[in-house]
Protein backbone atom coordinates (compact mmCIF):
# COMPACT_ATOMS: atom_id res chain seq x y z
CA UNK A 1 0.00 0.00 0.00
CA UNK A 2 1.53 3.40 -0.87
CA UNK A 3 2.40 6.13 1.57
CA UNK A 4 -0.09 8.32 2.54
CA UNK A 5 0.93 11.02 0.84
CA UNK A 6 1.59 9.34 -2.40
CA UNK A 7 -2.29 9.68 -3.85
CA UNK A 8 -2.03 9.31 -7.35
CA UNK A 9 -4.63 6.85 -8.66
CA UNK A 10 -6.18 5.88 -5.57
CA UNK A 11 -9.51 4.65 -5.67
CA UNK A 12 -12.27 7.59 -5.44
CA UNK A 13 -14.99 8.74 -7.46
CA UNK A 14 -15.39 12.15 -5.43
CA UNK A 15 -15.80 15.11 -7.67
CA UNK A 16 -13.27 17.79 -7.73
CA UNK A 17 -14.46 20.55 -5.13
CA UNK A 18 -14.05 23.91 -6.47
CA UNK A 19 -15.23 25.99 -3.79
CA UNK A 20 -12.40 27.78 -1.86
CA UNK A 21 -12.44 28.07 1.57
CA UNK A 22 -11.58 31.40 3.04
CA UNK A 23 -7.89 31.92 4.11
CA UNK A 24 -7.27 32.54 7.58
CA UNK A 25 -4.47 34.59 8.77
CA UNK A 26 -2.30 32.11 10.45
CA UNK A 27 -2.24 30.17 6.74
CA UNK A 28 -1.03 33.02 5.36
CA UNK A 29 1.29 33.68 7.93
CA UNK A 30 2.43 29.80 7.84
CA UNK A 31 2.81 30.31 4.13
CA UNK A 32 5.09 33.07 4.19
CA UNK A 33 6.72 31.43 7.34
CA UNK A 34 8.03 28.48 5.13
CA UNK A 35 9.15 30.83 2.63
CA UNK A 36 11.27 32.71 4.93
CA UNK A 37 13.05 29.91 6.45
CA UNK A 38 13.77 28.56 2.67
CA UNK A 39 15.07 31.57 2.14
CA UNK A 40 17.11 31.94 5.11
CA UNK A 41 18.65 28.82 4.59
CA UNK A 42 16.97 26.92 7.62
CA UNK A 43 14.90 24.34 5.84
CA UNK A 44 14.48 23.82 2.29
CA UNK A 45 11.23 22.67 0.69
CA UNK A 46 12.51 18.86 0.85
CA UNK A 47 12.66 18.71 4.10
CA UNK A 48 9.53 20.05 4.18
CA UNK A 49 7.77 17.66 2.33
CA UNK A 50 9.83 14.93 4.50
CA UNK A 51 8.30 16.45 7.32
CA UNK A 52 4.59 16.38 6.15
CA UNK A 53 5.77 12.86 4.74
CA UNK A 54 6.13 11.67 8.32
CA UNK A 55 2.51 12.72 9.69
CA UNK A 56 0.99 9.79 11.16
CA UNK A 57 -1.05 8.88 7.99
CA UNK A 58 -4.76 9.36 10.34
CA UNK A 59 -3.27 12.71 11.16
CA UNK A 60 -2.17 13.48 7.73
CA UNK A 61 -6.23 12.22 6.36
CA UNK A 62 -7.82 14.54 8.85
CA UNK A 63 -5.38 17.50 8.35
CA UNK A 64 -5.97 20.57 6.45
CA UNK A 65 -3.22 21.81 4.04
CA UNK A 66 -1.72 23.97 6.27
CA UNK A 67 -1.88 22.52 9.18
CA UNK A 68 -0.01 19.77 8.11
CA UNK A 69 2.85 22.72 6.86
CA UNK A 70 2.23 23.38 10.42
CA UNK A 71 3.27 19.84 11.77
CA UNK A 72 6.32 19.87 9.31
CA UNK A 73 7.81 23.14 10.25
CA UNK A 74 8.19 22.13 13.90
CA UNK A 75 9.37 18.50 13.08
CA UNK A 76 11.93 20.74 11.43
CA UNK A 77 12.96 23.32 14.02
CA UNK A 78 12.95 21.17 16.95
CA UNK A 79 15.12 18.65 14.81
CA UNK A 80 17.45 21.32 13.88
CA UNK A 81 17.24 22.74 17.19
CA UNK A 82 15.91 26.17 16.52
CA UNK A 83 13.03 25.98 18.83
CA UNK A 84 11.83 23.12 21.64
CA UNK A 85 8.50 21.55 22.09
CA UNK A 86 8.11 23.11 25.41
CA UNK A 87 8.16 26.43 24.41
CA UNK A 88 6.20 25.77 21.71
CA UNK A 89 3.83 24.29 24.10
CA UNK A 90 3.93 26.90 26.35
CA UNK A 91 3.02 29.84 24.22
CA UNK A 92 0.40 27.70 21.94
CA UNK A 93 -1.62 27.43 25.32
CA UNK A 94 -1.04 31.45 25.88
CA UNK A 95 -2.25 32.00 22.40
CA UNK A 96 -5.14 29.36 22.77
CA UNK A 97 -6.14 30.43 25.89
CA UNK A 98 -5.65 34.33 24.78
CA UNK A 99 -8.00 34.11 21.45
CA UNK A 100 -10.15 31.25 22.03
CA UNK A 101 -10.43 27.45 21.48
CA UNK A 102 -12.79 26.21 18.66
CA UNK A 103 -15.91 24.50 19.31
CA UNK B 1 -12.65 48.78 16.46
CA UNK B 2 -13.72 48.89 19.53
CA UNK B 3 -12.28 45.38 20.20
CA UNK B 4 -9.34 44.31 19.37
CA UNK B 5 -9.81 40.45 20.08
CA UNK B 6 -12.95 40.50 18.02
CA UNK B 7 -11.81 42.58 15.09
CA UNK B 8 -7.94 43.22 14.88
CA UNK B 9 -6.37 39.98 14.21
CA UNK B 10 -4.47 37.43 15.84
CA UNK B 11 -1.95 40.01 17.29
CA UNK B 12 -2.35 42.88 19.88
CA UNK B 13 0.52 43.94 18.18
CA UNK B 14 -1.48 45.62 15.50
CA UNK B 15 0.43 43.01 13.47
CA UNK B 16 -2.39 42.57 10.62
CA UNK B 17 -1.48 40.63 7.48
CA UNK B 18 -2.97 40.51 4.24
CA UNK B 19 -6.13 38.85 5.48
CA UNK B 20 -8.37 41.85 3.99
CA UNK B 21 -7.39 41.25 0.20
CA UNK B 22 -9.17 38.19 -0.89
CA UNK B 23 -8.93 36.89 -4.13
CA UNK B 24 -11.25 35.20 -6.53
CA UNK B 25 -10.78 32.03 -8.73
CA UNK B 26 -8.59 33.90 -11.19
CA UNK B 27 -6.42 36.22 -8.03
CA UNK B 28 -8.77 39.32 -8.86
CA UNK B 29 -8.69 40.95 -4.89
CA UNK B 30 -11.89 41.50 -3.56
CA UNK B 31 -12.65 42.82 -0.50
CA UNK B 32 -13.39 40.76 2.14
CA UNK B 33 -12.88 41.19 6.27
CA UNK B 34 -10.86 37.85 5.97
CA UNK B 35 -10.33 37.87 9.79
CA UNK B 36 -10.96 35.17 12.24
CA UNK B 37 -14.09 36.16 14.20
CA UNK B 38 -14.77 33.88 17.29
CA UNK B 39 -13.44 30.75 16.00
CA UNK B 40 -10.55 30.64 17.88
CA UNK B 41 -7.41 29.07 17.01
CA UNK B 42 -6.70 24.99 16.69
CA UNK B 43 -3.77 23.23 17.75
CA UNK B 44 -1.83 23.72 14.41
CA UNK B 45 -2.85 26.71 14.23
CA UNK B 46 -1.65 27.94 17.41
CA UNK B 47 1.59 26.19 17.17
CA UNK B 48 2.54 27.66 13.69
CA UNK B 49 1.84 31.15 15.40
CA UNK B 50 3.82 30.52 18.19
CA UNK B 51 6.44 29.09 16.39
CA UNK B 52 6.16 32.50 14.51
CA UNK B 53 6.29 34.98 17.97
CA UNK B 54 9.27 32.60 19.12
CA UNK B 55 11.55 32.91 16.36
CA UNK B 56 11.35 36.49 16.05
CA UNK B 57 11.93 36.86 19.84
CA UNK B 58 14.88 35.65 19.30
CA UNK B 59 16.16 36.78 16.41
CA UNK B 60 16.05 34.58 14.37
CA UNK B 61 13.98 35.66 12.41
CA UNK B 62 13.12 40.03 11.46
CA UNK B 63 10.12 41.20 13.07
CA UNK B 64 8.80 42.11 9.87
CA UNK B 65 9.92 39.53 8.13
CA UNK B 66 7.10 36.98 7.01
CA UNK B 67 5.02 40.35 7.15
CA UNK B 68 7.21 41.03 4.32
CA UNK B 69 6.94 37.47 2.63
CA UNK B 70 3.27 37.56 3.07
CA UNK B 71 3.24 41.20 0.96
CA UNK B 72 5.44 39.53 -1.48
CA UNK B 73 3.12 36.56 -2.02
CA UNK B 74 0.26 39.38 -2.89
CA UNK B 75 2.44 40.04 -6.27
CA UNK B 76 1.87 36.04 -7.18
CA UNK B 77 -1.22 35.83 -9.22
CA UNK B 78 -3.03 33.73 -11.87
CA UNK B 79 -2.62 37.54 -14.31
CA UNK B 80 1.05 37.09 -14.11
CA UNK B 81 0.81 33.82 -16.03
CA UNK B 82 -2.06 35.20 -18.27
CA UNK B 83 0.14 38.22 -19.20
CA UNK B 84 2.70 35.89 -20.32
CA UNK B 85 0.03 33.44 -22.21
CA UNK B 86 -1.21 36.32 -23.79
CA UNK B 87 2.08 37.75 -25.01
CA UNK B 88 2.64 34.64 -26.50
CA UNK B 89 -0.62 34.13 -28.50
CA UNK B 90 0.00 37.71 -30.14
CA UNK B 91 3.91 37.20 -30.75
CA UNK B 92 5.24 34.15 -32.42
CA UNK B 93 8.89 35.45 -31.31
CA UNK B 94 8.10 35.83 -27.95
CA UNK B 95 5.97 32.63 -27.70
CA UNK B 96 9.06 30.59 -29.15
CA UNK B 97 11.12 32.16 -26.64
CA UNK B 98 9.03 31.23 -23.74
CA UNK B 99 8.66 27.91 -24.92
CA UNK B 100 12.53 27.57 -25.31
CA UNK B 101 14.12 29.62 -22.56
CA UNK B 102 10.86 29.59 -20.07
CA UNK B 103 13.23 30.74 -16.79
CA UNK B 104 14.82 34.00 -18.96
CA UNK B 105 11.66 35.05 -20.27
CA UNK B 106 9.89 34.98 -17.09
CA UNK B 107 12.41 37.22 -15.39
CA UNK B 108 12.75 39.57 -18.69
CA UNK B 109 8.82 39.63 -18.25
CA UNK B 110 9.37 41.01 -14.43
CA UNK B 111 8.59 38.37 -12.69
CA UNK B 112 10.50 36.19 -10.04
CA UNK B 113 10.43 32.15 -9.94
CA UNK B 114 10.48 30.16 -7.06
CA UNK B 115 13.73 29.90 -5.01
CA UNK B 116 15.46 26.56 -6.47
CA UNK B 117 13.18 26.52 -8.83
CA UNK B 118 12.91 26.23 -12.95
CA UNK B 119 10.13 26.93 -14.89
CA UNK B 120 8.80 24.80 -18.11
CA UNK B 121 6.16 26.24 -20.33
CA UNK B 122 4.08 23.78 -22.24
CA UNK B 123 2.24 24.50 -24.98
CA UNK B 124 -1.61 23.28 -25.93
CA UNK B 125 -2.55 22.46 -29.55
CA UNK B 126 -5.55 20.65 -31.10
CA UNK B 127 -3.31 17.39 -30.87
CA UNK B 128 -2.30 17.59 -27.44
CA UNK B 129 -3.75 18.57 -24.27
CA UNK B 130 -1.06 19.06 -20.99
CA UNK B 131 -2.77 18.67 -17.69
CA UNK B 132 -0.58 18.91 -14.63
CA UNK B 133 -1.31 17.91 -11.52
CA UNK B 134 1.35 16.97 -8.31
CA UNK B 135 0.29 13.38 -6.88
CA UNK B 136 2.76 13.66 -4.17
CA UNK B 137 1.75 17.57 -2.76
CA UNK B 138 1.52 20.14 -4.40
CA UNK B 139 3.53 21.66 -6.68
CA UNK B 140 2.62 24.39 -8.77
CA UNK B 141 3.91 27.74 -10.71
CA UNK B 142 3.07 30.13 -7.75
CA UNK B 143 5.29 32.77 -8.94
CA UNK B 144 3.31 32.79 -12.63
CA UNK B 145 -0.56 31.75 -10.58
CA UNK B 146 -0.37 32.59 -7.15
CA UNK B 147 -0.37 29.85 -4.45
CA UNK B 148 -2.46 26.93 -5.83
CA UNK B 149 -6.61 26.49 -5.11
CA UNK B 150 -7.78 23.90 -2.72
CA UNK B 151 -8.69 21.99 -5.59
CA UNK B 152 -5.42 20.96 -6.80
CA UNK B 153 -4.27 20.09 -3.60
CA UNK B 154 -7.41 18.29 -2.69
CA UNK B 155 -6.98 14.54 -2.18
CA UNK B 156 -9.75 13.63 -5.31
CA UNK B 157 -8.07 15.77 -7.99
CA UNK B 158 -4.55 14.03 -7.17
CA UNK B 159 -5.66 10.90 -7.37
CA UNK B 160 -8.02 11.31 -10.08
CA UNK B 161 -5.89 13.71 -12.44
CA UNK B 162 -3.78 10.52 -13.31
CA UNK B 163 -6.44 7.59 -14.13
CA UNK B 164 -9.25 9.69 -15.34
CA UNK B 165 -7.51 12.73 -16.46
CA UNK B 166 -10.42 13.17 -19.39
CA UNK B 167 -13.38 12.91 -16.85
CA UNK B 168 -11.87 15.08 -14.69
CA UNK B 169 -11.30 17.87 -17.67
CA UNK B 170 -15.17 17.22 -18.09
CA UNK B 171 -15.97 18.35 -14.54
CA UNK B 172 -14.26 21.47 -15.64
CA UNK B 173 -15.83 21.62 -18.92
CA UNK B 174 -13.39 20.86 -21.34
CA UNK B 175 -14.49 18.01 -23.76
CA UNK B 176 -11.85 16.69 -25.83
CA UNK B 177 -11.93 14.77 -29.15
CA UNK B 178 -10.69 11.25 -28.61
CA UNK B 179 -7.65 11.95 -31.26
CA UNK B 180 -6.27 14.72 -29.02
CA UNK B 181 -3.69 13.11 -26.65
CA UNK B 182 -3.73 14.06 -23.26
CA UNK B 183 -0.35 14.05 -21.56
CA UNK B 184 -1.09 14.21 -17.20
CA UNK B 185 2.16 15.69 -16.28
CA UNK B 186 3.18 14.11 -12.61
CA UNK B 187 4.70 17.18 -11.29
CA UNK B 188 6.77 15.81 -8.71
CA UNK B 189 10.57 17.84 -8.99
CA UNK B 190 11.91 21.34 -8.85
CA UNK B 191 10.29 22.17 -12.72
CA UNK B 192 6.97 24.38 -12.44
CA UNK B 193 4.70 23.77 -15.60
CA UNK B 194 2.49 26.65 -16.91
CA UNK B 195 0.50 25.75 -19.67
CA UNK B 196 -0.28 27.91 -22.65
CA UNK B 197 -3.98 27.08 -23.12
CA UNK B 198 -5.33 27.24 -27.61
CA UNK B 199 -6.15 30.19 -27.67
CA UNK B 200 -9.95 30.75 -28.90
CA UNK B 201 -11.26 31.44 -32.17
CA UNK B 202 -12.85 34.54 -33.00
CA UNK B 203 -9.64 36.77 -31.23
CA UNK B 204 -7.56 37.97 -34.22
CA UNK B 205 -5.70 41.55 -33.79
CA UNK B 206 -6.75 41.50 -30.44
CA UNK B 207 -4.21 43.03 -27.95
CA UNK B 208 -2.13 41.42 -25.13
CA UNK B 209 -4.78 43.18 -22.08
CA UNK B 210 -7.69 41.80 -24.52
CA UNK B 211 -6.40 38.24 -24.73
CA UNK B 212 -5.17 38.20 -21.05
CA UNK B 213 -8.32 38.47 -20.00
CA UNK B 214 -9.30 35.43 -21.61
CA UNK B 215 -6.60 33.25 -19.97
CA UNK B 216 -8.14 31.57 -17.28
CA UNK B 217 -6.18 30.57 -14.07
CA UNK B 218 -7.65 26.65 -14.91
CA UNK B 219 -7.15 26.79 -18.45
CA UNK B 220 -3.17 27.72 -17.04
CA UNK B 221 -3.45 24.53 -15.40
CA UNK B 222 -4.61 22.46 -18.36
CA UNK B 223 -7.90 21.27 -16.57
CA UNK B 224 -9.66 23.93 -18.77
CA UNK B 225 -10.12 25.85 -21.86
CA UNK B 226 -9.66 29.53 -22.54
CA UNK B 227 -12.62 31.00 -21.93
CA UNK B 228 -14.64 32.11 -25.14
CA UNK B 229 -14.74 35.59 -26.15
CA UNK B 230 -18.01 36.79 -24.83
CA UNK B 231 -18.94 34.23 -21.99
CA UNK B 232 -16.29 35.67 -19.79
CA UNK C 1 24.37 11.12 -18.82
CA UNK C 2 23.43 7.46 -19.04
CA UNK C 3 20.68 7.78 -21.14
CA UNK C 4 18.80 9.20 -23.92
CA UNK C 5 15.93 10.53 -25.74
CA UNK C 6 14.16 7.59 -27.13
CA UNK C 7 15.62 4.41 -24.28
CA UNK C 8 13.39 2.42 -22.99
CA UNK C 9 13.72 1.90 -18.94
CA UNK C 10 12.10 0.59 -15.99
CA UNK C 11 11.77 2.10 -12.85
CA UNK C 12 13.02 0.59 -9.81
CA UNK C 13 10.52 -1.13 -7.86
CA UNK C 14 11.64 0.16 -4.52
CA UNK C 15 10.63 1.86 -1.47
CA UNK C 16 13.49 3.12 0.69
CA UNK C 17 12.64 4.55 4.12
CA UNK C 18 14.19 8.27 3.13
CA UNK C 19 11.85 10.67 1.19
CA UNK C 20 11.74 9.99 -2.27
CA UNK C 21 10.30 11.90 -5.45
CA UNK C 22 9.30 8.94 -6.91
CA UNK C 23 5.39 7.88 -6.55
CA UNK C 24 4.42 4.34 -6.37
CA UNK C 25 2.15 3.99 -9.77
CA UNK C 26 5.11 3.68 -11.60
CA UNK C 27 7.89 1.71 -9.49
CA UNK C 28 8.38 -1.48 -11.79
CA UNK C 29 7.40 -0.51 -14.31
CA UNK C 30 8.44 0.85 -18.36
CA UNK C 31 8.56 3.68 -19.78
CA UNK C 32 10.42 5.93 -22.42
CA UNK C 33 12.72 8.80 -22.03
CA UNK C 34 11.57 11.58 -23.81
CA UNK C 35 14.25 14.54 -22.66
CA UNK C 36 17.11 14.99 -20.35
CA UNK C 37 16.55 17.99 -18.01
CA UNK C 38 19.73 18.90 -16.63
CA UNK C 39 21.16 18.28 -13.46
CA UNK C 40 19.47 18.64 -10.03
CA UNK C 41 20.24 18.54 -6.37
CA UNK C 42 19.20 15.74 -4.51
CA UNK C 43 16.41 15.95 -3.30
CA UNK C 44 16.69 12.35 -1.14
CA UNK C 45 19.68 13.83 0.65
CA UNK C 46 18.78 17.57 0.70
CA UNK C 47 15.08 16.42 2.99
CA UNK C 48 17.53 15.07 5.71
CA UNK C 49 19.36 17.49 6.17
CA UNK C 50 21.75 17.48 3.43
CA UNK C 51 23.16 19.71 1.25
CA UNK C 52 21.55 17.86 -1.95
CA UNK C 53 25.70 17.21 -4.08
CA UNK C 54 25.89 16.01 -6.44
CA UNK C 55 23.46 16.97 -8.14
CA UNK C 56 21.88 14.15 -10.28
CA UNK C 57 20.39 13.82 -14.03
CA UNK C 58 17.16 13.88 -14.04
CA UNK C 59 14.92 12.93 -17.16
CA UNK C 60 11.57 13.24 -18.26
CA UNK C 61 10.12 10.10 -18.74
CA UNK C 62 6.57 9.33 -20.49
CA UNK C 63 4.47 6.39 -19.89
CA UNK C 64 1.53 5.18 -21.72
CA UNK C 65 -1.92 5.66 -19.49
CA UNK C 66 -2.98 2.53 -20.83
CA UNK C 67 -0.55 0.37 -19.89
CA UNK C 68 -0.49 1.95 -16.38
CA UNK C 69 -4.14 1.45 -15.72
CA UNK C 70 -5.22 -1.61 -16.58
CA UNK C 71 -8.60 0.24 -16.12
CA UNK C 72 -8.02 3.08 -18.13
CA UNK C 73 -11.17 3.61 -20.19
CA UNK C 74 -10.27 7.36 -21.83
CA UNK C 75 -8.13 7.13 -25.17
CA UNK C 76 -5.47 4.27 -26.53
CA UNK C 77 -3.54 7.94 -27.18
CA UNK C 78 -3.20 9.18 -23.39
CA UNK C 79 0.27 9.57 -21.62
CA UNK C 80 1.88 10.32 -18.54
CA UNK C 81 5.37 12.18 -17.97
CA UNK C 82 6.88 12.35 -15.14
CA UNK C 83 10.57 13.48 -13.92
CA UNK C 84 12.95 11.17 -12.36
CA UNK C 85 16.65 10.86 -11.28
CA UNK C 86 18.88 8.87 -12.90
CA UNK C 87 19.40 6.44 -10.35
CA UNK C 88 15.67 5.24 -10.15
CA UNK C 89 15.96 3.98 -13.99
CA UNK C 90 17.62 0.70 -15.46
CA UNK C 91 17.24 -0.02 -18.73
CA UNK C 92 14.55 -1.97 -20.10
Amino acid sequence: MPAVHDRGGWPTDEPIDREEHEWADWERQTQSLRTVLDSRGIMNVDELRRGIESIEPAEYEASTYFERWSASIETNLVEKGVLTTEEIDERAKGLRDQWGYPE
Amino acid sequence: MSDNKDHGGFFDTGWRPSGDVHRDEDGRPHEHPGLQEDVGLGVRASRALAMHELLVEKGVLGENEVEEAIEAWSERVPSNGATLVAKAWADPEFKKRLLEHPKETVIESGFVPEHNADVIVLENTEDVQHMVVCTLCSCYPTALLGPPPDWYKSFSYRSRAVTEPRKVMSEFGLELEEETEVRVVDSNSELRFLVIPRRPEGTEGWSVEQLADLVNRNSMIGVAAATEPGTD
Amino acid sequence: MTFSVGDRITVKDETPPNHHRTPWYIKGRQGVVVEYIGDWLNSETRAHGGDGLPKLPMYRVEFDQSYLWPEYKESASDKLWIDLYEHWLIPA
